[in-house]
């Protein structure tokens, strides 16, 4: 075991080395899949303080993905407009001037702030509302995951303000630099990869420490940390609003990648692929997530390029093979105790993890106000 | 005059028509050793969840130090300085020993000092001198969710205890002991008091005798006898709800 855990170090090493010389090793096409993948790495991180370490499961991440991504977009189809001028797509629906929250995002300021603090101030505020009521385990997944329904739903329909269901594209420059160079591109590789290592520095605080224990304790006992004389609520409240921020930032840096965002990458399968990515790399795990989020996505990429019409079925029988065979996912396979191990190397058996549907399920501890 | 430390007055808990305590009042004083017993479906459990706030009484009020606490959030009845131990253990499991101590002992139960280390080192101790007292040092870094029974209801003994409360109920502490893990937790319940005014919950009568203190008979939610554990013994009516006899 002592092997295996001083080799974790040094094997996180090579992969920040390689991370660090990808714009060398690979093609631009290659380089630029990295980058998106890496970026949707946060999401799966912030999944991992969200629903592995704090047993709250969101189908609606979506939601945040996609505000972080269209604001970021706004401001790009803003900038190199006239002041009177308003983008394409408005122009054809027939809109003859720009709504005002939408002329806030000429700004770039701006646009950068409503990344960070438009879904943090509204993850905050609806988990507020939701866990001081006590609702978990399978409602707080099917009200997250109907968020997502109404929310890609709204983008449609709205469709002269938000492009509808094609969403926003067609961006030419960021903060001054031309989203066409290849330097530009490497340049937001890195970027994105700075956030991935500081993302995962913070986690990896965060979980390290009181807070860490604390949100477990939330996870597993809630009645019972209540009648020590906590209130549990704040501890799921401050995860999700951290997990909100996180899938924001990662939409907004995936929509400068891939040069979209449109309401097909935000909706009910968007969010559930992002639940996948945690579960396939482990969700009790922050470096297993970031793995989870790069092998299904390059899987995606690959097979559904040769049998277009097979990938929903394999992430299917991903999700399943996780949850049945590798409950802790990928990074289970590293841990102290995997199901491939020979009984007689585990340590102690470790705690039942929590199903992943309804750790501590509302109706029996917790008293579901419906 | 001083009110009483807990006051229990005309407490109904009433599940749809069912009183599960009906009119119910009791007083509890600083310091004291209280021991409730009776036959299943008396009311014990109910009576506890009254008290600490996770059933709400019908009608009735709840006092203690004289200040109504029938309407508080459960942590904030906590916070005054009541404390329960569950018939089942309620153990955080994914935590170590060592590390449910120190949670439970930890003074400042506000949700941001998570983020810092103000009064960690203070509660951290008091988790290694109770660790001692409930017998659990060889185990500190064991994850409680591997405990045996036994341990688990050590452990959540033991976290009872670390919150420093006031009042301390233990609703069952011996369920899947032995008659030596029995003594020891009597002893170590007696060491408590004075500092703390303990109610237990209890079925085994050796128990109740070991403990000694006030026993009070509850019956279909209503106090039938308070006394001695003699008195009680030698009381007619007590005999006859144990026994089914009619009068």
């Amino acid at each position: 075991m002592t092997s295996l855990k001083s080799s974790k170090p040094i094997a996180g090493g090579v992969a920040l080395l390689l991370a660090l010389a990808a714009p060398w090793l690979l093609s631009s096409y290659d380089l630029n899949l990295l980058a998106r993948f890496l970026a949707l790495s946060l999401t799966a991180m912030g999944l991992v303080l969200l629903w592995g370490e704090g047993g709250v499961l969101s189908l609606g991440q979506g939601v945040f993905f996609g505000l972080g991504g269209y604001a970021i977009a706004m401001h790009l189809k803003l900038v190199g407009l006239g002041p009177e001028e308003i983008p394409d797509f408005m122009v054809w629906t027939g809109l003859t001037a720009l709504p005002w929250w939408w002329a806030i995002f000429r700004s770039p300021v701006a646009a950068v702030l409503a990344v960070f603090l438009v879904p943090s101030a509204i993850a905050a505020l609806f988990a507020w509302a939701i866990f001081r009521r006590r609702i978990g385990g399978v409602y707080f997944a099917l009200i997250t995951q109907a968020l997502a329904l109404a929310f890609a739903t709204l983008l449609v329909s709205q469709q002269d303000k938000t492009g509808g269901f094609n969403g926003l594209t067609d961006y030419k420059t960021l903060f001054g630099f031309n989203l066409n160079f290849p330097s530009t591109s490497v340049g937001l590789y890195y970027a994105t990869l700075l956030f991935v290592v500081i993302a995962f520095a913070a986690l990896t605080w965060l979980l390290g420490g009181r807070y860490g224990k604390m949100l477990r304790a939330a996870r597993d006992g809630s009645n019972r940390l209540r009648f020590l004389g906590y209130d549990p609520a704040p501890y799921k409240i401050v995860a999700f609003t951290v997990a909100a921020l996180l899938t924001s930032l990662s939409g907004a840096l995936f929509t400068l990648h891939a040069g979209v965002i449109s309401p097909a990458l935000v909706g009910v399968v968007p969010s559930i692929e992002m639940v996948i990515w945690a579960a396939v790399g482990g969700r009790e795990s922050v470096i297993g997530a970031i793995a989870g989020a790069l092998l299904v996505n390059f899987a995606k990429d690959k097979i559904s390029t040769a049998f277009p019409e097979l990938w929903l079925y394999g992430l299917g029988l991903l999700f399943i093979l996780a949850v049945t065979v590798l409950p802790k996912g990928l990074a289970g396979l590293f841990g102290e105790d995997h199901p491939f191990k020979p009984a007689r190397w585990r340590k102690e058996k470790a705690p039942e993890p929590a199903p992943p549907l309804a750790p501590e399920t509302a109706p029996r501890e917790e008293e579901t106000v419906a | 005059m001083k009110p009483p430390m807990l006051q229990m007055q005309n407490v109904i808990v009433d599940f749809d028509g069912f009183k599960a305590t009906n009119d119910l009042s009791l007083t509890i004083e600083s310091g004291s050793m209280t021991v409730v017993i009776g036959p299943n479906g008396a009311g014990k459990s109910t009576m506890c969840d009254a008290i600490i706030g996770r059933v709400r009484p019908t009608s009735g009020k709840v006092l203690f130090h004289g200040r109504e606490i029938q309407d508080e959030s459960e942590h904030g009845i906590v916070g005054l300085g009541i404390c329960r131990k569950f018939q089942t253990p309620g153990v955080l499991v994914a935590l170590s020993v060592i590390d449910n101590l120190t949670i439970a002992a930890t003074q400042d139960r506000r949700w941001w000092r998570s983020f810092g280390k103000k009064g960690e080192a203070e509660a951290r101790a008091k988790a290694e001198e109770i660790l001692d007292k409930v017998g659990l040092t060889e185990r500190r870094d064991a994850i409680a969710g591997n405990l045996s029974h036994g341990e688990k209801q050590w452990l959540e003994i033991g976290m009872v205890v670390a919150t420093d409360a006031e009042l301390l109920l233990l609703d069952e502490p011996t369920a899947g002991m032995g008659a030596a893990e029995s003594t020891q937790t009597a002893n170590l319940i007696k060491t408590l008091l004075g500092k703390h005014a303990v109610l237990v919950i209890d079925h085994d009568i050796d128990f109740v005798a070991q403990l000694g203190g006030h026993v009070i008979v509850l019956h279909q939610g209503k106090l039938l006898k308070e006394g001695t554990l003699a008195e009680i013994r030698a009381d007619e009516e007590v005999a006859a709800i144990y026994l089914g006899r009619q009068k």
